[in-house]
């Protein structure tokens, strides 16, 4: 019989997440996979902005809190001065895909080795559901109140599409979170990018479909449908790179 | 201590690598080219790290997260890139973490020019970054002191748990001289062991959390804290030169380059019978305020502010500690015109022809 226990790199306090939200799943597996993979005491969490920054309340683990959308340059300096730790950065899509665009773009194409977990739920929920980079045409945010206009705003970045053009990075895949098979994937994918870390493999870069009850002005049930039937048709999900299999 | 002929710049990254240096992170701007290229493989030669970002903002980001390991880890700029940084100093201020940002700085505003000047003391002094904090500046005159004040930076930057400025212009950036280096430093965490992210001491040590956000008490008692520090900083770590001082009855004020040019005008004034000296600020911040405060009036009949930069931006803090005792002149050039002998001196001379 299984037993499931609580991971050791998450508090045992409310993560402080909206109900319904998918963040605290996305969470516990990045803290899931650092317990299997005996990392614990030498993972190091680059917390950034937006709703993700409630990784401060619930993380147990070294962590250090980064300005908006400049996790990847933090990553940088810290993993270049401790190579052995295990660093990653959790990302939303406003941080990751617009005000540090630079920096996710120029820390894959150096190779740097760690890994992004970049939690894509389509607006800026910290704030109050703005346009993200990532907002759907048509989906309607506190910025686009007749919903997404590609005339004005353009189209919503797909991140592993970008990213997996580079040279540099080794493992690039998206997985949504509003199934137990795409869990469960996801849950494979984030241990086997901290494990291609840890053998010095470089960039790993995994983009999690997540969604936004609150903001979305729908309910946590409605969301997941509304990912399958929305989200999931524009945003792939699937490997987009993975120098192990390409061997 | 070997001796180099060295050009400024260098002076700088050299210094900074035999004191403990271990990471730079920085972006191409002139005139400060010469740091990021000596240091891109001369940190390596010492297990160093160097790194090209990809930008202004992202190099000091970059310091942020190899400071918070407890590495030795500085970045270097010209004034619109230490613009750019200027959000990486404040969260560097509010993280508590220690860093050396070096200014080569040059004519401003805006894109300004290329060619040297000392646009930059406000900024460097008055406000960094966002939020109402200082860091210690260090303003430079020759290439020695530029060796002397970069080696010990780092003690500053730990001591006080924050980022420390070494001001400079781009002429001395430029300039070579002989100077005297200093042996290498022995590296270790342990200065900052008590906070440092750093593997070592895991799993033993509890997690830690390296944070630019606090709840508002916590960062009101941070404030307080700092604004303590600042009080003592003004009481012990002032930096200056007095020159020619005692029966001075015009004193010149001015640091780094501009300082070197007035000071061969003071030399020939002296010649010539005027009583004058000079107060030279080393620490820009902390201004040297009680060398201002405590001089006699009763025999001061003029200070004059000589800055390579218009209008003069140290005019504030002299004129603070002066309170109304005596006229207060300034004289400069400015937007990359460099301070020549002939000018200052006759600026000078005629200042002190309207006082007599």
């Amino acid at each position: 019989m299984a037993e499931y226990t609580r991971p050791h790199s998450l508090m045992p306090t409310p993560t402080g997440y909206c109900p319904g939200c998918l963040h605290p799943l996305a969470t516990k597996l990045v803290a899931e996979a650092i317990e299997e993979l005996g990392q614990n005491d030498n993972a190091l969490n680059v917390i950034s902005v937006g709703c993700s920054a409630l990784n401060f309340f619930s993380w147990r683990g070294d962590m250090i809190g980064a300005a908006h959308g400049r996790a990847p340059a933090v990553a940088t300096g810290i993993k270049r001065s401790q190579p052995d730790r295990l660093v990653f950065t959790y990302q939303g899509d406003g941080d990751l895909a617009a005000i540090g665009f630079a920096e996710i773009m120029s820390a894959a194409n150096r190779g740097e080795n760690f890994t992004v977990v970049f939690a894509n739920n389509q607006t800026y929920g910290m704030t109050g559901g703005q346009m993200a980079p990532t907002t759907l045409i048509g989906q309607k945010t506190t910025t686009t109140r007749y919903g997404r206009d590609p005339k004005t705003t353009g189209y919503p970045l797909k991140m592993c599409e970008l990213i997996s053009t580079l040279e540099a990075p080794v493992f690039v895949a998206r997985y949504a979170l509003n199934s137990p098979k795409g869990v469960l994937d996801a849950r494979k994918g984030i241990k086997k990018a901290f494990r291609m870390q840890l053998e010095g493999k470089g960039f790993t870069f995994i983009e999690l479909l997540t969604n936004c009850p609150t903001n979305w002005g729908l309910a946590p049930l409605d969301t997941l449908e509304y990912m399958n039937t929305n989200t999931i048709p524009y945003f792939k999900p699937g490997v987009y790179k993975d120098v192990e299999a390409a061997k | 201590m070997e001796k180099k002929f060295i050009k400024g710049c260098e002076a700088i990254a050299e210094a900074a690598v035999r004191g403990g240096c271990r990471f730079f992170a920085g972006y191409p701007i002139t005139p400060q080219n010469e740091i990021p290229e000596y240091l891109s493989w001369r940190l390596p030669e010492v297990g160093g790290a160097f790194v090209q970002g990809e930008s202004e903002v992202a190099s000091v980001n970059m310091v942020y997260g190899a400071a918070s390991t407890g590495t030795r880890a500085m970045t270097s700029s010209s004034g619109p890139g230490i613009s750019l940084k200027a959000e990486g100093i404040s969260y560097l201020a509010a993280a508590q973490l220690p860093a050396l940002i070096v200014n080569i700085s040059r004519g401003g505003p805006g894109l300004g020019s290329i060619q040297p000047a000392q646009s930059d003391y406000l900024q460097a002094t008055k406000a960094l970054g966002h939020g109402g904090f200082h860091a210690m500046v260090f303003a430079p005159a020759t290439l020695q002191e530029a060796v002397d004040l970069t080696y010990n930076a780092f003690e500053y930057a730990e001591r006080d748990r924050g980022p420390v400025m070494i001001l400079m212009d781009g002429c001395l950036g430029a300039i070579m001289e002989e100077v005297e280096l200093p042996p290498m430093k022995e590296v270790t965490k342990e200065g900052t062991s008590s906070w440092n992210l750093s593997r070592e001491g895991c799993p033993n040590r509890p997690p830690r959390c390296v944070t630019p956000i606090l709840p508002e008490l916590a960062l009101e008692n941070l404030n307080r804290m700092k604004g303590n520090l600042y009080k003592k900083w003004q009481e012990e770590d002032v930096k200056v030169e007095h020159f020619m001082l005692d029966d001075a009855e015009f004193v010149v004020v001015a640091y780094g380059i501009a300082a070197r040019v007035a000071k061969e005008a003071v030399i020939e004034l002296r010649a010539k019978g005027v009583k004058i000296g000079m107060i030279r600020p080393i620490t820009i911040y902390p201004f040297p305020r009680k060398s201002l405060s405590e001089l006699d009036y009763n025999k001061v009949k003029a200070i004059i502010d000589i800055e390579m930069t218009i209008p003069a931006q140290m005019r504030d803090d002299i004129e603070l500690p002066v309170q109304g005792r005596c006229p207060v002149y300034e004289y400069g050039r400015s937007g990359g015109v460099l301070l020549d002998d002939d000018g200052v001196y006759q600026a000078i001379e005629k200042i002190v022809k309207e006082c007599d």
